[in-house]
């Protein structure tokens, strides 16, 4: 049999290697609450999946369902918070050299299921794994920057990172989506032992992973007895199954079916949490042409789209990625419609009666209404809309190359990942085609400068330049919707992909 | 004509159309726009990244290898694994396999009983009252799919009522059962029951039946077995409508069986899973109709 290779399609809405955005050094340490004993119970929680083909591997978690278990079994060395900014997790605190190249982990006192303890060598040998060039892991990307060779086990209980080039955002690696840490040598990944808060008990392949409680969890021990994944891909079925009492907690839901069931069901809305965006190339007609970039800005009717594709669920956006997380500028002004200007705009331009193609497809849920709001919009201001839909499938890499405007969202990552991975000159995805060398070096001054002040000052810049002239049109966030049984407490409003999302640990059942 | 003669040719043609089906569908989802490696790569399709999988998954080799190797290993029973998750295909489709059958034997247990007594019901007393009220509503539910009526039921009786389970998660039980197999049965038997209607009417008045009642036999035992031998062709067909009706229940319903997992095998471009549910698909429909030709056969021998 082939070794399983995978990974599987989208997140869902979010685009989402979920690192986070530290400020560099700092040795936090968690409230580490402890409850006693649990209110017992078991907790039923659906999700969509991938189907019969679904893993079990946290490494090759790639789908919301996959990422939740891989959290209720597993613990990385850092998760983000309700910020995005890196929390000590198994770390229990870090600390850099001077210039960001060493970095000393010291690990906390923690247990896998059978028993053994989690040692510096459990680390290495989990990062090891994801970065193994002959692999294609989802975090092996994040991993890159880590010279592994070179890097050791100080002891049971530290490791010594040393990293090719020097990076204050070190602890956002460690809180990288996929950045599992399994015990040494775990080849086999059907009967799962991690040191997370719930241990494994069963798994039947695309319909039910059942887990139980941990009492031994060094974050506190889960209040609920039991908890059980179910996959359901239509959010119809979802909110039926909550509706008529098969579930207790339904992810993902619509805010249509949030408003008309809330009441019956305990609807929890988390805000900021998936960028709802028009991605325009930048190194091509006709969106090579600053002015008219600019000029898009300022026909983009925000609140329009918002009431139209998420009424109640959502906020607009000010061009930028990551509203209310570390780093993000919230100085800059909200950009404001302005028809008179953008019309002046794309007289400069000489765009006058122009054709745009608007690529989107039914990858994420309200891109085609946003797409059709959006083409009205772009007609009101004397260009001419077509309408591209493309395969849902195949549709992040279709947009990567071809066409000059697409539909785009993206999950909760650090602001620091989202540039890297998408606005560089040599991010591999990046879809707008961003590419500036003055912007690539205040990115290095933001992730390498010794002084906060300079980084923090690169990062604002960095901001400043986007909102300007950047390929991305940020229109919109929307919530993150899940909903619950009106009798289960304690579910955090929090991002898809950050620390207190589906945080089963801190549930309570009755 | 012998029956086994009969039998073993149909087999053998049966064979090579269950070889084109799979040809076919392998060379449709190769048409398809992008493959597994570029699904997998999923939101972070960095193309050094996807060509690795690729690679990895000997996507890159031509078609014709690709085909020869999958055609060799199912000539040692061997069906590849899933190019997602690694699983064998073989157990993928087995697993699938389990919650199909239940939903389609259930389906086709009651759908005989229910209307062959619909359908002689109302031949009986043709153009009667029952049999008016039969056939119109026959035909109105008849009109209704398979989607739109799910849909309905779950609201009634699974949401607004909550007399039943509005989905199968958990498993399947007896309760969870109920609708999907209600949905399922609803238009097989307005076209069975109307079929057998018919022939019926037509078998009570043939002379043969009519000199039986005259001698004081049963007319009904005479004449339900020739009534009922074009209904097992058409159960045929139904049976294969099945296989598809039920993707459309399996996905409301959540059901994990055959039809979600074909569903999911194409949104993910895994060929091998794909390619042996389509060789279950076709080897199912040869047999089913192979099945109802003979059965046919046996229970009115003038053909």
């Amino acid at each position: 049999m082939r070794d399983r290779l995978s990974r599987r399609g989208f997140l869902g809405l979010t685009a989402g290697a979920a690192l986070l955005a530290g400020c560099g050094t700092g040795t936090a340490t968690t409230s580490s609450g402890s409850p006693g004993g649990g209110s017992g119970g078991r907790l039923r929680a659906v999700f969509a999946g991938g189907g019969a083909t679904e893993v079990l591997d946290p490494h090759l978690a790639n789908l919301f369902n996959e990422a939740a278990r891989a959290k209720a079994l597993y613990d990385k060395l850092a998760d983000l918070g309700p910020d995005v900014s890196p929390q000590p997790r198994l770390a229990e605190k870090w600390e850099p050299n001077a210039d960001f190249t060493v970095w000393r982990i010291t690990l906390r006192q923690a247990h896998f299921h059978d028993g053994r303890p989690v040692r510096a060598r459990d680390v290495l040998a989990s990062y090891a794994r994801i970065a193994d060039p002959g692999r294609t892991f989802r975090a092996k990307s994040s991993l890159a920057l880590i010279d592994l060779p070179g890097s050791r086990a100080v002891g049971d209980r530290t490791v010594e990172f040393r990293l090719k080039r020097p990076f204050a955002e070190f602890p956002n690696v460690l809180a990288a989506f996929g950045t599992y840490i399994v015990p040494e040598g775990t080849t086999d990944f059907s009967e799962p032992v991690g040191s997370g808060p719930f241990s494994f008990v069963s798994w039947k392949p695309g319909s039910s992973v059942l887990l139980k409680r941990n009492p031994d969890h060094w974050d506190g021990a889960p209040y609920i007895e039991e908890l059980e994944f179910l996959i359901a891909n239509e959010e119809s079925a979802r909110i039926n199954a909550l509706l008529g009492g098969q579930v207790e907690y339904a992810h993902d839901l619509s805010p249509a079916s949030a408003r008309q069931y809330e009441g019956r069901v305990t609807v929890v809305r988390a805000p900021n949490s998936a960028m709802q965006a028009f991605a325009m190339k930048t190194d091509r007609a006709p969106f090579d042409d600053r002015d008219l970039r600019e000029a898009l800005f300022l026909l983009t009717d925000r609140q329009q789209l918002v009431d139209a594709v998420m009424p109640g669920a959502g906020q607009i956006g000010n061009d930028l990625f990551g509203k209310g997380y570390l780093h993000y500028a919230e100085d800059i002004p909200q950009r404001t419609f302005d028809l008179d200007r953008a019309k002046a705009l794309i007289r400069k331009a000489g765009a006058e009666g122009l054709t745009v193609e608007l690529t989107t497809s039914t990858a994420a849920a309200g891109f085609v209404e946003a797409a059709t709001v959006f083409a009205g919009q772009l007609r009101a201001a004397g260009l001419k809309a077509v309408i591209a839909s493309g395969s849902k499938d195949t549709y992040w890499a279709d947009i990567l190359t071809k066409g000059s405007i697409a539909s785009f969202r993206s999950g909760a990552m650090p602001i620091e990942t989202h540039i890297a991975q998408r606005l560089l000159s040599a991010s591999t995805t990046n879809a707008t085609r961003w590419a500036r060398p003055e912007f690539d070096a205040l990115y290095e001054t933001a992730v390498s400068a010794r002084d906060a002040a300079d980084r923090e000052a690169a990062y604002l810049k960095m901001q400043q330049m986007l909102h300007a002239e950047g390929g991305l049109l940020v229109w919109g966030f929307a919530d993150w919707i899940v909903a619950t049984s009106p009798k289960v407490s304690g579910v955090q409003a929090a991002p898809a992909n950050t620390l207190d999302w589906a945080r089963f640990d801190k549930v309570r059942l009755g | 004509m012998n029956l086994t003669r009969y039998a073993a040719r149909r087999l053998a043609v049966g064979a090579v159309q269950v070889a084109a089906v799979t040809g076919l569908v392998f060379l449709m989802t190769e048409a398809l726009p992008g493959d597994a490696a570029v699904v997998l790569a999923g939101d972070q399709p960095d193309p050094a990244r996807i060509a690795q999988i690729r690679a990895e998954l000997g996507l890159d080799r031509p078609l014709a290898e690709r085909f020869t190797a999958w055609a060799a290993g199912m000539a040692r029973g061997d069906f590849g694994a899933s190019l997602v998750s690694g699983r064998p295909v073989a157990e993928i489709v087995l697993d699938a396999l389990a919650p199909t059958a239940v939903l389609a034997g259930l389906t086709l247990l009651l759908l005989i009983p229910l209307s062959v007594l619909l359908g002689v019901a109302a031949a009986l007393r043709e153009g009667g009252r029952l049999d008016r009220a039969l056939t119109a509503a026959g035909a109105a539910l008849y009109a209704v799919p398979e989607f739109a009526l799910a849909i309905v039921l779950v609201a009634v009786f699974g949401v607004a009522l909550a007399w039943l389970p509005p989905t199968g998660l958990g498993g399947l039980t007896a309760a969870t059962l109920v609708l999907p197999v209600t949905v399922l049965l609803v238009r097989p038997v307005c076209s069975t029951g109307r079929l057998i209607r018919s022939t019926m009417i037509d078998v009570l008045a043939a002379p043969y039946v009519r000199h039986a009642r005259r001698l004081g036999l049963g007319r009904f035992a005479h004449a339900l077995p020739n009534a009922l031998a074009p209904a097992v062709q058409h159960l045929a067909r139904t049976a294969d409508w099945l296989l598809g009706g039920v993707i459309v229940v399996e996905a409301v319903f959540v059901i994990p069986g055959l039809g979600s997992a074909l569903a999911d095998a194409v949104g993910q471009r895994d060929l091998p899973v794909l390619q042996g549910l389509a060789l279950l698909f076709a080897a199912t429909t040869v047999l089913v109709n192979l099945l109802a030709d003979v059965a046919a056969f046996r229970l009115a021998p003038r053909a």
